[in-house]
């Protein structure tokens, strides 16, 4: 079938949530690994070294958020497009 | 039953008072076992109970659950709720090593171990982001599924076979190892018969029902997990911070372990024992070093003391602990080297304890350097092979919608979160409660847990007096990572009861695993191999049979290999993770990303991807002895850093050289890209 211009607006919509989100997870990631030691000796955090606070826990409660973000924007953006599955219940 | 005999809200209601019940039943059933041992109950009865109640509760469920509907069978019916998908998913996800392993390796590395943490959690995202929804549109029943349909042919379907069997084949074997293990602990059966008693449990689950029955034993094995896991982190936690959620507490007691280790290092006493294994480990070197010379001045030197006290008229025993150190000798210089070898491994035991929480130990700045990359190296794989490995993809397939889909992935990373972000906090406190209370105590009056587990088992737990004062010196003290989570319940000073629950959660974590791993290779083997591939008019009552003798097949060659035990099951894990990372997530996402990502693309990057992984393996760890230079000194486990972008390159490059997908495949790739397109006739969810 031909695909209109709103179903392209949506799937670039789509592709840019999807980039930030994948952006923060990168950050969360790498970015706090490759300056662990510097983390680490910055800062302390309800007692932790902010890099193990991160990598033990921190950095794990932001993955669970992105996936919540992703899903409820996904949501919208189905409802907004015309594109959602409707109720299914 | 493929059509829903009542609505998906009424099933979901419905579930909700399943699980409560269930739930409050395993709660009562605790009590009622506690208050059994009150009375008197013997520790080997407590084992039995366990063990026979939860495998007779999971198989239960897997009979009252059988089917012969083929997406019964496949996929659940395809209305798992999200939340209830999630718990499955986290049962699946969380293996015996997570379970068991993963607190060891976080109190025996520190900071260094939370990769394994950060790897196997974050991967969700990409699984969220990239995977998920799509491949509930598109709505199949197995991974190489999407891939024949993506990209044509049956060369791609095989190569998929091939990958999902492969992955999936390493990581059963982990699994069933850890069932044998567990149940041989619980009860004092043999190994074997714990491993054949632990696929009895299996069978009769995944046999009967399919995906149907391992999604509904896997919501209940995960709730037996889960409670088995925090019940002796709250009072440990209680103990020590004082408030029963330690997990955000712990970073005041990892301050004061600061102020412990600091102690320890600068200690005499432990000075003294660090510089004994110091000296050991030197004189084995040099022994190394010349070898024939030192093994015949070492054999002239005990006979020459045993003779000069026979001289001597020395006292009876000293003659005859001499002459033991005669016969002890080794008989020939390759088995002396042997125990040089052991004696100079002793350095290791040398060193002073390593400050918990720092980053990337190293000599100097490059060989942090290098740390820092094998760190990377091991999340960025097993975050990709996350999201590369079938029998956890396989699960977005069952949920009733795209949007269920993805919020099923924030469901189950909510699940899987609540144990990881547990077991870096149970390192820190058992380390804190050991480094405190079990050194400094004197030999004569050790802990009774500590002389309990040394006595079980010495690989786990071994305390030798090297300095003879006495006291108990943390240089002294080794331990097995898996000590951790099996002996806290005693550390805490719990009745057994909650041991026993422990091993309870354990086995559960490994056997839920292992349901979903020969689920998925005697599906990729009678769905995609047999059906797609050679006799594509197999009726459906056929498929099933054909799927359920496949999986008693796979399971029995599974044991097998287990019972073979082959060396080093962490490698083999993390190997696993590279194989997916490197052949499947490219041609994956490429497929649902990039129109233009063509057949042969998809054939020659998975080949290459693939082949540059078993490649960097074979040639680098030390198994296969060839022994290759390192490249960056990136270590064999996360060949998948170079095997990804490899493959994605590959992908890119070859999809450019040859022509463009067919209109049909582009219309495909639009399909699974809308959750629902007004006016799209395209089908192509199996039922």
């Amino acid at each position: 079938m031909q695909l209109t211009e709103k179903h392209h607006e949506y799937w670039r919509k789509n592709l840019v949530i999807t980039a930030i989100l994948f952006f923060v997870w990168f950050v969360f990631t790498f970015v706090e690994i490759w300056f662990a030691r510097e983390l680490n000796s910055s800062m302390t955090f309800l007692g932790f070294p902010l890099a193990f606070y991160f990598s033990a826990q921190g950095s794990l409660a932001i993955y669970v958020a992105l996936i919540g973000i992703y899903a409820l924007l996904m949501k919208k953006l189905d409802k907004e497009y015309g594109v959602d599955e409707g109720d299914l219940e | 039953m493929s059509t829903p005999a009542f609505s998906q809200s009424t099933f979901n209601r419905n579930l909700k008072k399943y699980y409560t019940f269930y739930t409050g039943g395993f709660l009562i059933f605790l009590f009622a076992l506690a208050a059994a041992e009150q009375m008197g109950m013997s520790r080997a009865w407590i084992g039995y109970w366990f063990l026979f109640a939860t495998i007779g509760l999971y198989a239960g469920i897997g009979w009252m659950t059988r089917t012969t509907d083929v997406a019964e069978y496949y996929v659940a019916g395809r209305r798992v709720p999200s939340f209830f998908n999630g718990m499955a998913t986290g049962a699946d996800w969380m293996s015996a090593a997570s379970f068991i392993g993963m607190a060891g390796t976080l109190f025996l590395s520190g900071y260094d171990g939370l990769a394994w943490v950060m790897g196997w959690t974050g991967g969700f995202c990409l699984v969220a982001l990239f995977l998920a929804p799509y491949l509930r549109k598109f709505g199949q029943f197995t991974i190489p599924d999407f891939l024949a349909e993506r990209y044509g042919g049956n060369i791609v379907r095989f190569m998929g076979v091939i990958c999902a069997i492969t992955c999936s084949f390493v990581y059963v074997v982990a699994q069933i190892y850890g069932v044998g293990l567990i149940v041989s602990r619980m009860t004092g059966l043999e190994f074997g018969v714990g491993v054949f008693v632990g696929l009895a449990g299996i069978l009769v689950c995944a046999m009967l029902g399919g995906m149907k029955a391992v999604t509904w034993t896997q919501v209940a094995q995960y709730i037996v997990l889960i409670i088995a896991y925090m019940t002796p982190v709250v009072w440990l936690g209680v103990k020590h911070t004082g408030i029963p959620v330690p997990q955000f507490a712990y970073g005041y007691t990892l301050q004061k372990l600061g102020d412990v280790e600091k102690k320890i290092t600068a200690d005499p006493k432990e000075q003294e024992v660090r510089k004994i294994f110091a000296d050991r480990a030197a004189a084995g070197r040099a022994a190394l070093a010349t070898p024939d010379k030192s093994y015949a001045e070492g054999k002239a030197k005990v006979e020459q003391n045993l003779a000069s006290l026979k001289a001597a008229n020395a006292p009876a025993e000293k003659i005859a602990e001499a002459e033991k150190a005669v016969v002890a000798y080794p008989a020939n210089v390759n088995a002396a080297q042997v125990q040089w070898r052991r004696e100079a491994g002793l350095a290791a035991r040398a060193a002073p304890p390593r400050p918990h929480a720092q980053a990337f130990p190293g000599a100097d700045e490059k060989a942090q350097n290098t740390a820092r990359l094998n760190f990377i190296g091991i999340v960025f794989c097993m975050m990709f092979g996350t999201a590369a490995l079938p029998h956890i993809l396989m699960r977005y397939y069952t949920t009733p919608s795209v949007q269920e889909a993805r919020t099923s992935v924030f469901w189950s990373l909510v699940c899987i979160f609540l144990l990881y972000f547990t077991a870096p906090c149970l390192a820190v406190l058992a380390k804190f409660d050991m480094y405190t209370n079990l050194v400094g105590s004197s030999f004569a009056s050790l802990p009774a847990w500590a002389s309990a587990w040394a006595k079980v088992d010495p690989s786990l737990l071994s305390i030798v007096d090297i300095n003879k004062d006495g006291i108990v010196q943390l240089a002294e003290i080794v331990i097995g990572g898996d000590l951790i989570v099996l002996a806290t319940p005693e550390i805490a000073g719990l009745p057994y009861v909650v041991s026993g629950l422990v091993a309870a959660g354990g086995l559960a974590a490994a056997l839920s695993t292992a349901d979903g791993l020969l689920l998925t290779i005697a599906n990729a083997l009678a769905h995609d191999f047999y059906y797609k591939l050679i006799d594509p008019t197999a009726t459906t009552g056929r498929r099933v049979f054909l799927s359920k003798a496949l999986l008693v097949c796979a399971a029995i060659t599974a044991a097998y290999v287990t019972s073979l035990k082959p060396g080093d099951i962490l490698f083999l894990v993390g190997a696993a993770f590279s194989l997916g990372a490197s052949s499947f997530f490219p041609c994956l996402v490429m497929g649902i990303f990039w129109k233009r990502a063509s057949k042969w693309g998809a054939i020659v990057g998975m080949a290459a991807g693939l082949g540059i992984c078993v490649y960097y393996m074979v040639t680098r760890y030390p198994f296969f002895g060839i022994n290759m230079p390192l490249w960056f000194g990136l270590s064999p486990v996360s060949a998948g850093m170079f095997g990804l972008p490899v493959s994605m390159i590959t992908i890119y490059i070859v999809s450019w050289l040859t022509p463009a997908p067919s209109k049909e495949v582009q219309e495909l790739v639009e399909h699974v890209r809308y959750p629902n397109l007004v006016g799209d006739t395209m089908v192509t969810e199996g039922r």
